[in-house]
């Protein structure tokens, strides 16, 4: 080492390493991937300013609480668009997860080769399915028998379109449990299904929670499946089996109204649903993060 | 289940096929009973071959541990006597294996599994409470009353030399307690259940050197009341804790006996140069 040492050229001076072109490099990369985060975080950052200035005027008490006035009446609200919403998106999870979270668990846990092929290929298959394709097929398959659209039918499409994600994800995390948890459960004597049901799934039940509820997220803003099922409401629909009113496609339906009014309500809605999205993620990340930290000490 | 079977003669160690039972214990010492008897064991996983038509007794009450090269097949063997093996697809296990005198494949793996407990090499606490730990064996499949639960937990604690560094956090995550902490929380875990047998898949790999001597003393404490099986790859620590010593190379049985013997007059020209590290 000394003899190394010795034959070689006096150490450089620090400041002259790295090279030159090296720091040049490093500064234009880093300059590089600092604009895109910025690009990507202003894109959703403009949105939101922009929903906000424009739906600014129609944000007010009534909007929440109140029904659409008729053209031309100020004053008007589309509580029963938000009611609807809730009420959609509690259906759709009430058919989405269960699906999707038992078939989490028998993709991750049970299916071997054959059956586990064809059951994750036909998911990613329906996630692939345009949500349009999903209005038309639930309104064949529940609105045409019925002869009407419904709550029921809106929430049964968004309930098929929650199954796909909630199942995949599901499996990732129930996958992430490491093999040492399930084998230690195993070795106490515990069986197959009190591993999974004692061990497995609590390992992960945070990261389960936090994609199930990213799925629902994802749905809330779907628009085209609503147009064939639940289709719109100006007023409240009580129960399950009336058209209903929903944040979606009150905005579309007010965009492309020739109304100022309903386009600034239009502005609001979306506003309103944007933050819900962003509420609702945000708390996914913070259970999950809470669910790393319980289970690392 | 308690094993009740005849002394054994010791030169009949790593030939099960061929032993017979001394009748008479008076020898030198009073002579344990045989815990597995292993019979024309041969193991693959998938076409490949891991253990080669393995022939050993484990006597019971002692400290009986598997050295060898990685690879040489003692952790398989450790994994085979509480069926741990059979959840991997794919593997096949032929011969015999007796625990005390019933044929081990008899016993419902779940059954036999709390019969013989395991600890593995990495410490892998559930992520639950210290005492959901430890609680964990005991509500399974039995309906036990809280205040029972409780006394069996602290018992195990004590018995796994951890009491006294838990008993103030016994309602937090399992996880925030130290490696060495882990690792005889998971045997407190496995002793709660009371198994007669403790496999231990190379214990304290992972473990500092004081946390190492702690789970070695315990291992002298319990091998009065259980039979223990440890896989190692460091000597020294089969030299220190071990009454017998099993040693493997590619998927076979070398040499068993008492570990005296092996460390200082081997029998076997491959065991020697092993242990004196001469090997390969």
């Amino acid at each position: 080492m000394r003899a190394l040492r010795s034959s070689s050229k006096p150490a450089a001076n620090p400041s002259s390493y790295p090279p030159l072109s090296r720091k040049i490099t490093n500064y234009v990369m880093l300059s590089l991937t600092g604009l895109c985060t910025v690009l990507v975080v202003s894109v959703l950052l403009t949105i939101l300013v922009y929903l906000l200035w424009n739906g600014m005027h129609a944000l007010n008490l009534n909007f929440f609480t109140k029904l659409p006035a008729p053209v031309g009446q100020s004053g008007g609200g589309v509580s029963n668009a938000i009611v609807g919403t809730l009420k959609l998106l509690a259906l759709a999870s009430a058919i989405g997860v269960p699906i999707g979270l038992l078939g989490g668990i028998y993709l991750s846990e049970f299916a071997g080769g054959w059956s586990a092929f064809t059951v994750r290929y036909t998911t990613d298959l329906l996630n692939g399915v345009p949500s349009v394709v999903m209005g038309i097929f639930v309104y064949t398959l529940v609105v045409l028998p019925m002869h009407h659209f419904s709550t029921l039918a809106g929430g049964i499409a968004l309930g098929i379109m929650m199954i796909p994600i909630a199942l995949r994800s599901t499996e990732d995390f129930l996958r992430a449990v490491p093999r040492s948890l399930r084998e230690g459960g195993l070795a106490l004597g515990a069986s197959k299904s009190e591993t999974i049901f004692t061990i497995v799934i609590p390992a992960a039940i945070y990261g389960i929670i936090t994609g199930i509820m990213l799925d629902i997220a994802r749905v809330a803003g779907e628009t085209a499946p609503l147009l064939f099922t639940a289709f719109g409401n100006q007023f409240k629909s009580p129960g399950w089996l009336q058209p209903t009113a929903s944040l979606p496609v009150v905005i579309y339906n007010y965009a492309i109204s020739p109304y100022d009014d309903w386009h600034q309500q239009a502005w609001a809605a979306g506003f309103v649903l944007l933050s819900g999205l962003l509420v609702v993620s945000i708390i996914a990340r913070v259970i999950l993060a809470r669910g790393k930290k319980l289970s690392h000490g | 289940m308690k094993t009740l079977m005849k002394p054994f003669d010791l030169s009949q160690l790593s030939k099960a096929h061929e032993v017979r039972f001394a009748g008479n214990a008076s020898i030198e010492e009073q002579l344990p009973w045989p815990q597995f008897t292993v019979a024309d064991l041969n193991f693959f996983y998938g076409r490949q071959q891991a253990l080669k038509n393995i022939n050993l007794i484990v006597p019971n009450q002692r400290v009986t541990a598997f050295i060898g090269p990685s690879g040489c097949g003692k952790t398989t063997l450790l994994r085979t006597f509480n069926r741990m093996n059979e959840t991997i697809p794919g593997t096949r296990c032929e011969g015999s294996i007796r625990l005390g005198e019933r044929d081990l494949f008899s016993i419902p793996a779940t059954t036999l599994r709390r019969v013989v407990g395991m600890v593995f090499q990495k410490p892998s606490p559930f992520p639950k409470s210290i005492f959901d730990n430890v609680a964990y064996g005991l509500r399974l499949g039995q309906r036990l009353r809280r205040k029972e639960i409780a006394e069996k937990v602290e018992q195990s604690l004590r018995r796994a030399a951890l009491w006294d560094e838990v008993k103030d956090k016994l309602n937090q995550s399992a996880n925030g307690i130290s490696g060495g902490q882990q690792q005889r929380l998971c045997i407190a875990r496995a002793l709660a259940v009371d198994p007669e047998v403790l496999l231990l898949d190379e214990p304290c790999s992972a473990l500092d050197p004081i946390s190492t001597a702690k789970i070695e003393d315990l291992l002298f404490e319990l091998k009065n009341s259980c039979t223990i099986i440890i896989v190692t790859h460091n000597m020294l620590q089969a030299a220190r804790v071990a009454d017998y010593v099993g040693f493997f190379l590619s998927g076979e049985l070398i040499e068993l006996n008492r570990a005296k013997q092996i460390f200082q007059n081997p029998e076997k020209q491959e065991t020697q140069d092993y242990i004196t590290g001469r090997f390969g």
